[in-house]
């Protein structure tokens, strides 16, 4: 009787439940590397067949193409590698001044949308509407040969105050020219550096301390400005000349020329990119109820405070996950320079695929670069989130 | 982490596609073939015990098979090109590129509109071929070392002997490259025109800085917007596209040649009787020309004629079609429906188009130039 009964709750493996989704995993898992295996195999039989072998030793050999934009030095008879190089180094550039860029305007029309002026409001919707509905590379070339190439040709250059000057070849700025004190002034805003990291400090622990935090962003910049322009002023010569642009013969010399190719590029991303940035905060401060700011208000606190130490820090939880895709979107995005002809990483990697005939060496390059920006882009939200969590009770 | 896994292996998926389109047709019967040679590995299969004269591989003869089984061929073409390779509003292609494929076709299946035309850009056109999309591509291609090797190709070929130029503004009064000093030069991505340029200035010790696009529509509309003092691509390609600038006659090409250009068709490595087909239709045009034969009268040589070449050219005697593995009359449909290359030349870059080139050294060795077919015997 009682065996008779044990048996009955034995459940044979076959049905059990915990086997069952084990097997099914292990089942799956054999197809997807089965698969991986049939993908690779047939790529390597491919490369044979046209014989050639993966490797990456080609990246050593000279490139021997110019390329017009570049940060590091570089000229036709550098390597492939270098040639990468200069071509990340583009993609980081136009992605850094495009998130800086994007984020004031996204939150300017965040708070845009939320305003009591309905103009205001109307126009900011109106903006973000536009922007879903266009395609961002009509968009960019639209910036390029509507707007950016329809500047005066160098010989009419226009000259605004300062020396700026409008061109289709680019807009000439005057810009620093280090002179013989440079380095010295480097070391000085080192110092400044340090300086300003010790005021943060020591607010900060003062504000943990007694739990009134002192306007510690605040403090640390102005230390470092303070150290900076007293340093400035401090040296026998100042550390950079202004240098003015001019035209040149065919082209502006001097100062600092932006090519139209980057503004065309900039200008898309960053116009694109801070419409979606701006329904991030727009979410974000709705986000924190109205009865936080009231409560807020009655404990006495007033409007700037009630936004810096209330709202602030509840929307940021909301706002920042959201914000760092966007601004992932607009690395990626700049993947689309080749079409207004500036050299970021993906047109540099086509152009390599393109002479070398590497093209899965090539293509896994660059998406190893891309997977690399999101993995280090998700363990920033990550270690966010995790810092800016909820502690409940 | 489970997007870290996602995202490996989509990386391995793309990364094979890429390459699936090749591997997924029939693997040759022997090893792989070596890296430079288009001689195909001789065959260790055992029922293969016939002797010599082709130690045929299964990739050989595989081309000429998917193409007649398809029943079209597919031809890489270029879309942007007048005179070349240029597609009209109504979708119809036309220029000396596309009437070769249009010839191969004819060769083929004695119908010459039994081809496809795909566009690719200069940048696209290698992984074109490689990976089978396209059949053959004739598309104002430069034959280099790399190309010829590296990029898997084999050039069949020289259909149009050509020069790298530069094209600027006749207004700005340009003679040399000395002129271009600190100047832009627009230029396209994915073409020897991008290395040559590079190589003469550094060469000629002079700074420029290159605009660099795409594709030719983007490469001349910032030239004719003047982003660039000048642009620089094939002379061919130049002469071409300065026909539908706005004015053509406000822009001049310099007296200058970068480099040379052999341009012609290009086929994958590995398939030696394909490559032998795209090679002789290019010398039956040639011949034809040489002999005469146009497409209007083509049926009264075939019919009286009474010289042995030319009658084998025409498939009257002999069976030259079948080592082909063609029709006997292949070369007689190429004129008949294609025209000789003479006259694919003046219908597409003739004094009467507005892409008139002069023949130079585009014509019949006996006319000055450097074209010259080999016998067919
Ligand atoms: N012959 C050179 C250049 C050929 C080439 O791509 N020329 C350009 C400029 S005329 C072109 O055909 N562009 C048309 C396109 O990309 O659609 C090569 O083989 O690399």
């Amino acid at each position: 009787m009682a065996s008779k009964q044990h048996q009955k709750t034995a459940i044979p493996f076959w049905r059990d439940e915990r086997t069952l989704q084990l097997l099914g995993q292990a089942a799956f898992a054999a197809v997807v590397l089965f698969f991986a295996y049939i993908l690779i195999q047939n790529m390597v039989n491919g490369l044979q067949r046209q014989g050639t072998t993966l490797g990456l030793t080609f990246l050593r050999g000279t490139a021997g193409f110019d390329i017009a934009e570049f940060s590091i030095e570089y000229s036709r008879s550098s390597t492939y590698l270098q040639a990468f190089l200069v071509g990340l180094l583009n993609t980081l550039q136009v992605s850094a001044i495009g998130i800086l860029l994007s984020t004031i305007l996204g939150v300017i029309l965040g708070v845009a949308r939320l305003s009591a002026n309905v103009l205001v409001r109307g126009l900011a919707a109106a903006y973000l509407e536009l922007m879903r509905n266009l395609s961002l590379l009509v968009f960019l070339i639209f910036w390029y040969l509507a707007v950016f190439l329809k500047l005066p040709r160098v010989a009419e250059a226009v000259i605004w105050p300062g020396q700026i000057h409008l061109t289709n070849r680019g807009v000439g700025l005057p810009w620093g020219l280090p002179t013989e004190t440079f380095e010295t002034y480097k070391l000085i805003l080192l110092a400044g550096l340090v300086a300003a990291a010790i005021v943060a400090i020591v607010l900060y622990s003062i504000g943990k301390r007694t739990g009134k935090p002192p306007l510690t962003v605040l403090w640390t910049l102005l230390t470092f400005l303070a150290v900076a322009v007293v340093g400035w002023f401090a040296l026998p010569a100042a550390p950079l000349t202004l240098d003015f642009p001019s035209v040149q013969g065919l082209n502006m010399a001097g100062g600092k020329v932006v090519t139209p190719e980057f503004m065309a590029l900039l200008s898309g991303l960053v116009l694109y990119t801070a419409a979606f940035i701006g329904e991030v905060v727009r979410a974000g401060l709705q986000a924190v109820s109205k009865g936080q700011v009231e409560a807020a208000r009655a404990i006495g606190l007033t409007g700037f405070q009630t936004l810096r130490l209330v709202v602030f820090p509840q929307a940021m939880r909301v706002i920042v996950p959201p914000l760092t895709s966007q601004y992932l979107n607009l690395t990626k995005n700049s993947s689309l320079a080749i079409a207004v002809g500036y050299p970021d990483m993906f047109y540099v990697s086509n152009t390599i695929l393109n002479q070398s005939g590497r093209a899965v060496e090539m293509i896994a390059l660059v998406m190893l670069t891309y997977l690399t920006f999101s993995l280090v882009t998700s363990a920033f939200m990550n270690w966010y989130n995790q810092r800016t969590q909820l502690v409940e009770r | 982490m489970s997007k870290k896994l996602y995202s490996v292996f989509g990386l391995l998926i793309v990364a094979a596609l890429l390459l699936a389109a090749c591997g997924g047709a029939p693997a040759p019967s022997g090893d792989s073939s070596p890296a430079a040679g288009d001689t195909a590995a001789p065959s260790t299969g055992g029922d293969d015990a016939a002797p010599a004269p082709a130690a045929q591989t299964a990739a050989q003869g595989e081309t000429l098979a998917a193409v007649v089984a398809r029943g079209h061929l597919i031809c890489g073409a270029n879309n942007q090109v007048p005179g070349f390779g240029y597609v009209d509003a109504d979708g119809n292609f036309s220029g000396v590129d596309v009437d070769y494929c249009r010839a191969l076709a004819a060769a083929i299946f004695g119908d010459a509109n039994a081809v496809e035309f795909r566009p690719v850009t200069a940048a696209e056109r290698f992984t074109a071929l490689q990976s089978g999309e396209i059949d053959i591509l004739s598309r104002n291609t430069t034959w280099t070392l790399t190309r010829d090797t590296e990029l898997g190709g084999n050039f069949t070929a020289t259909t149009f002997y050509d020069g790298q130029g530069i094209m600027a503004p006749s207004a700005a009064g340009f003679t040399s490259l000395a002129d271009l000093a600190g100047g832009s030069v627009c230029v396209q991505t994915g073409t020897t025109t991008e290395m040559n340029l590079a190589d003469a200035f550094a060469a000629a010790g002079i700074s420029y800085s290159p605009v660099v696009f795409e594709d030719a529509d983007s490469t001349f509309a910032a030239y004719s917007e003047g982003r660039c003092d000048a642009v620089t691509t094939d002379k061919s390609g130049l002469v071409s596209r300065r026909s539908v600038l706005a004015d053509p006659s406000a822009h001049v090409i310099l007296d200058v040649t970068l480099s040379k250009e052999p341009l012609g068709p290009m086929v994958r490595h590995g398939d030696d009787q394909w490559y032998d087909i795209a090679q002789w239709v290019v010398f039956a045009l040639i011949a034809a020309e040489e002999y005469g034969i146009t497409s209007a009268n083509v049926d009264q040589v075939r019919a009286t004629n009474t010289d042995p070449q030319i009658n084998r050219l025409l498939g009257n005697e002999g069976e030259l079609g079948a080592k082909l593995g063609l029709d006997n009359d292949w070369a007689y449909n190429v004129i008949a429906l294609a025209g000789n290359y003479g006259e694919i030349y003046d219908r597409n870059l003739g004094p009467d188009t507005p892409t008139h080139i002069p023949r130079g050294l585009n014509n019949l060795y006996t006319n000055g130039g450097i074209l010259f077919a080999p016998p067919f015997n």
